[in-house]
């Protein structure tokens, strides 16, 4: 079985968020890149889990984005996989990357390709179920649990008020999220050993953006807190109910 | 040209956010000079045209048992098959379970661009520019879409509806139904309680309360307020809730208009998730805690002793 993982780079969740020239761009200075939660907790640990029951599998990492991405997919080499490949394009779109990962995807016959439910600077809810319709293969959105018994797959999977079990064929796409497995910490023999894999630098397909970011905007600051002493909750319910109005 | 905008239903029920959508799509068509249908996939209970109270012109209906389940490959080539057939220009999902399942899909289907998580109407007099959440509701963006066909998820809760009044008529539509690309063993329905994203109240607690037993004074606010119920990151790590409780930049995103938040610190990821609150109250022990600089209301007490009190004085106030 051949399995790929995305993986994207983010801005830690403890960034401060601030725009530059002009608001058109993020202001990356002094800020500290991660993997992308999602893809880091659940997509790849979870391939990790699979390869550890099965070391046959192949597993294989994949991230869009220039040079600066690398030291992003060197730490996710270290919690595990055999090699990994970044396509060298930067992009906001994210038809764009999803076009990338198809066309990188489509000529290695993976069994399995999970990405993280979504990135959490975009927030785009998108990349996974692109390349699905792209290869024309099943999606999985939003799984938080995924069991492999050689012919078939079991995933369970976060529905409008619930959750469905399903059965599917592979190959086919999967979106994980919490539940799908637990965060790791990597250790030193995992750093070591992901020094030598072989991180492959990929070029890009041919591909028009279908959206860009035209400028950013920072939410109104607060006015600030009105405190309501302890032992006047009467008070307080008067507020909510005749100044905010929301009760 | 036409907004055609994908109505989602719950055991053939309409939901709130689909009605939000609907009234999304209805204004967004009238800024663009043309008409807002709506498509219904499955059997639905509830009474269609009352979606013309939202200002949708014709709804389309493909009926069949087969749609029970959302599948995602199926549904997709269904709604690209309308698409194509009515002209659709734009194409409209809630941005919930369903939408983040299905829009990605139908978005490349069209060559169509993709914007999830809008939180305004778009700019439409010069291109077509529209606002979304980014940073998980610590900023937003404003994206231009150049693709003929737009696609875009609504986010739940940032949009009032409008009453419009049209009179909507149900057509059917028959287009080719492909096969089932997965096949559903189970599913758990929670039934009885407010899905957390659509819900207007949200009472939500911390490690502050102690232990899962300590929850029930949340409960009794969150009853008395007819609100959801959400806890913080590592409340759901310690399994003292369950994981779809979980608010904050890696769990869920919410905006009520009331988020009253108990026994939590306010951490920057904690904030991400629930910032775009219309109020917030804090309730907490410690005056020094973050989330009163996020806050609008607050109480800095023990919340043994608070939250008690105020679901009675919250109960005083609904009985006058
Ligand atoms: C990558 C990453 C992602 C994360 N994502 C999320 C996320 O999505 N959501 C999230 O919530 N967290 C997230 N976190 C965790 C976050 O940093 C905080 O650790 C977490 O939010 C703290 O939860 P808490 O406020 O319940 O607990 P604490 O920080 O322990 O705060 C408990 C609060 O309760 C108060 N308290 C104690 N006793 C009482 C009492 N009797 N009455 C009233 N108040 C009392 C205390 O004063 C304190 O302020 C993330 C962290 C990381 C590193």
């Amino acid at each position: 079985m051949k399995i790929l993982v995305c993986i994207s780079k983010t801005p830690d969740t403890t960034a401060k968020i601030a725009f530059k020239n002009n608001n058109t761009q993020f202001e990356d200075a002094g800020v500290q890149w991660i993997i992308n939660p999602y893809d880091e907790w659940y997509a790849l640990v979870k391939a990790i889990e699979l390869k550890e029951k099965d070391p046959s599998i192949v597993l294989h990492l994949i991230t869009v984005g220039g040079a600066d991405c690398d030291a992003i997919i060197r730490k996710a080499l270290a919690l595990g996989g055999d090699e990994a490949f970044r396509v060298d394009v930067e992009s906001d779109d994210s038809y764009v990357i999803a076009s990338q990962i198809a066309a990188f995807a489509n000529k290695g016959n993976y069994d399995l390709i999970f990405t993280g439910k979504e990135t959490i600077d975009y927030n785009g809810s998108a990349i996974g179920g692109m390349i699905a319709a792209l290869l024309d293969l099943p999606y999985l959105s939003l799984s938080t649990q995924f069991e492999w018994n050689g012919t078939e797959a079991k995933v369970t999977r976060e529905i409008e008020g619930g959750e469905e079990v399903d059965l599917v064929r592979l190959p086919a796409v999967i979106s994980c999220q919490k539940g799908m497995a637990e965060q790791r910490i990597p250790n030193m023999r995992g750093i070591m050993a992901a020094r030598t894999k072989p991180l492959k630098v990929i070029t890009p397909i041919a591909v028009n953006a279908l959206t860009h970011i035209v400028t950013y905007e920072l939410p109104p600051a607060k006015a600030g807190v009105k405190l309501v002493p302890a032992d006047d909750v009467a008070g307080l319910v008067k507020l909510l109910h005749e100044e905010a109005k929301v009760i | 040209m036409s907004v055609l905008i994908f109505i989602d239903h719950s055991d053939g029920h309409l939901k709130k956010a689909s009605f939000e959508v609907a009234s999304f799509g209805a204004t967004l068509a009238k800024q663009m000079n043309t008409k807002a249908n709506a498509l219904v996939l499955g059997n639905v209970f509830d009474d269609l045209t009352q979606l013309g109270n939202y200002g949708i012109n014709k709804i389309y209906q493909i009926q069949s048992d087969n749609f029970n389940h959302v599948d995602v490959k199926m549904f997709t080539s269904l709604i690209v098959q309308v698409v194509k057939q009515v002209d659709a220009s734009v194409v409209l999902f809630s941005h919930s379970q369903t939408g983040k399942a299905l829009a990605p899909g139908v978005a490349v289907k069209l060559n169509a661009g993709l914007v999830t998580g809008v939180c305004d109407l778009p700019k439409t007099n010069e291109g077509f520019i529209v606002k979304k959440t980014v940073f998980s509701g610590k900023a937003f963006a404003w994206v231009s879409v150049t693709s003929p066909i737009k696609v875009l998820t609504l986010n739940p809760n940032s949009f009032s509806v409008q009453i419009i009044n049209e009179n909507a008529s149900v057509e059917p539509i028959t287009v080719p139904i492909p096969n089932a690309s997965v096949q559903v063993a189970a599913t758990n329905k929670v039934t009885g309680e407010v899905p957390l994203s659509e819900a207007d109240i949200v009472v939500s607690g911390g490690r502050g309360l102690k232990g899962p037993e300590n929850w029930g004074i949340i409960e009794d606010l969150a009853h008395a307020l007819h609100a959801a119920t959400a806890c913080s990151r590592p409340v759901a790590d310690a399994h003292w809730r369950p994981h779809h409780e979980h608010v904050g930049q890696t769990g869920v995103q919410i905006a009520p208009n009331l988020y009253i938040a108990i026994g939590i610190s306010g951490a920057i990821q904690h904030l991400a998730g629930v910032n775009r609150s219309k109020t917030i109250v804090v309730i907490n022990k410690d005056p020094e805690a973050p989330f009163f600089k996020a806050a609008d209301y607050g109480i800095v007490g023990d919340a043994f002793e608070v939250v008690p009190k105020l679901t009675a004085a919250i109960k005083e106030m609904q009985s006058k």
